[in-house]
């Protein structure tokens, strides 16, 4: 049987993974989405081991998806948000994890709100460390996502034109699918207003617009990211009605799109604010298809990293 | 990485077949032969081929069964579904080999419950294979039945399996290799045997 190639221990940042890395965990996420389609959703995989997901932001979509992936694959998953743990009783965040260690998990998932924490963590804990969203940094896991959904619906990745539109400068979504997208063959365009593109945007995109017209006008792909209003300066963003007649995905932008362009959000949605519902709920839209895609994609990088393939370069 | 992957091996490629300290099990004509024999055993043994489906262990004992349902067709008339299904999510050692098992989807378009259900593969070794796949198959609906059909047996069992539809039986030493290649996927139908530095090649892990 041939062997997943992949030999990272830890998936931190897109900038890790190669092109034929991110292809095949794309084709083993296929594999794992079969097993959700199931009337028995569940395999024996990873029994007994420990998936510890530990989460200080909010999240609904990749905690849960985290989660489900671990459990229908037979780890046991264990959630920690920062409220409850004793963080809050000011343990650092040092101690804390060098005390999850000493309870021997398998694999620590983590979200945070500062750029750099998971990497950090793989300093002290021995499992590998996934990047559930780091600050402004990045979201792997998500970018992984994506670009399965788009492989699904286009049936390539290479050459296919990408719009990529919002608040840019915080989104760490943004920045691991630039990464990847241009990996992988894709040609990015990043669409925003000016104070919501980080400095040296055009390194790490193919075009720089602040036309939404623009940017939508003949893309394969566009995604249109949250307005991240706990992280935006009040200076970058006047008012919620100017953004949206600038730059929301309403009906009447989504004219001059291809017909059978795609419509993907990280989620979550500002209703109106950076899409209107009929695109979000439009013909275009795969929004529910990333959503399902990410519990395959996050069940492939279990399965990847927990079973060793991951290790062997270490 | 090079180290790992040598002892760990990837598919075998054609320029096996061409390797000369290997000695042909089954020819061609002879593949075919016990093919059939195997098919009129199936009908011998199930009276009733309305409850039957063939479920064909990837990559080779998809084709296996493909191969079977043809056969049982032309001898009987009879539509046997076929589908194909992938143990590797339910193995005891999926990371034992150094590396991840690829996984590949299972693909049993059909109802197995109260259907007897004919497991294919191409080699039967340790049984473990079998065993995750007994597994997977419990995991899709209760079938009334299960029979085991493989093209050859090469003894060193592990668990408490046997065929009821064996092809050939091939005593061998443990780190031999049993090549089973077929049309389909090889390019060419036959078995071949070696003693290999690999001894994990293609479609002989259980």
């Amino acid at each position: 049987m041939a062997e997943q190639d992949l030999y990272h221990r830890h998936l931190i940042s897109m900038t890790d993974l190669s092109s034929s890395d991110i292809g095949q965990i794309i084709e083993t996420a296929k594999v794992m989405k079969a097993i959700s389609e199931r009337d028995v959703k569940k395999t024996p995989t990873l029994r007994g081991r420990t998936v510890i997901n530990f989460f200080t932001e909010p999240s609904t979509r990749t905690r849960t998806s985290f989660e489900i992936a671990g459990k229908r694959l037979s780890a046991d998953v264990i959630n920690i948000s920062a409220a409850g743990s004793s963080l809050s009783k000011g343990e650092s965040l040092k101690d804390m994890v060098y005390n999850l260690d000493a309870m021997k998990p398998d694999m620590l998932v983590v979200r945070s709100g500062f750029a750099g924490v998971p990497s950090m963590m793989t300093e002290w804990i021995e499992c590998p460390v996934v990047n559930a969203g780091d600050g402004r940094h990045e979201h792997p896991s998500q970018c992984l996502l994506d670009l399965m959904t788009i492989q699904e619906k286009k049936e390539r990745l290479e050459g296919l034109k990408v719009s990529i539109i919002g608040d840019i400068l915080n989104s760490r979504v943004a920045k691991s699918n630039m990464i990847a997208m241009r990996k992988v063959g894709m040609s990015v365009t990043a669409c925003g207003p000016a104070t919501l593109l980080p400095v040296n945007i055009e390194k790490i995109a193919d075009k720089v617009t602040s036309s939404l017209d623009e940017a939508v006008d003949g893309a394969d792909v566009i995604m249109a990211l949250r307005v991240q209003t706990e992280r935006l300066e009040r200076i970058g963003f006047p008012n919620v009605r100017e953004y949206s007649k600038l730059f929301g995905l309403g009906l009447e932008r989504m004219k001059k799109a291809k017909k059978e362009a795609l419509v993907l959000h990280p989620g979550p949605i500002n209703q109106g604010v950076e899409i209107s519902p009929e695109v979000a709920e439009g013909p275009w839209s795969v929004i529910l298809d990333q959503v399902t895609n990410g519990v395959a994609v996050r069940m492939a990088i279990l399965y990847l990293l927990l079973g060793g393939g991951l290790q062997i370069n270490e | 990485m090079a180290d790992k992957k040598k002892k760990s091996g990837g598919s075998p490629t054609s320029d096996d077949l061409d390797k000369s300290d290997q000695s042909v099990i089954l020819t061609a004509q002879k593949q075919h032969q016990v093919i059939t024999r195997m098919a009129h055993e199936i009908v011998e043994k199930n009276r009733n081929l309305e409850n039957l489906v063939i479920v064909g262990v990837v990559t080779r004992g998809g084709v296996l069964a493909q191969r079977l349902s043809s056969e049982l067709k032309r001898i009987t008339g009879a539509e046997i579904p076929v589908g194909t299904l992938d143990p590797t999510l339910y193995r005891d050692d999926f990371k034992q080999k150094g590396a991840v098992l690829a996984a590949k989807i299972t693909q049993v378009p059909f109802s197995i419950d109260n259907m007897t259900v004919l497991l294919v593969d191409d080699v039967l070794f340790t049984g473990r294979t079998i065993n995750a796949a007994i597994t997977h198959l419990f995991d899709m609906g209760r079938p009334k039945e299960i029979q085991l059909a493989v093209l050859i047996d090469r003894g060193h069992r592990e668990l408490p399996i046997r065929p009821d539809y064996c092809g050939k039986n091939v005593p061998t030493q443990y780190v031999e290799k049993i090549r089973v290649r077929f049309l389909e996927c090889d390019g060419k139908d036959i078995v071949l045997s070696g003693l290999g530095d690999n001894a994990d090649g293609g479609g002989q892990n259980g």
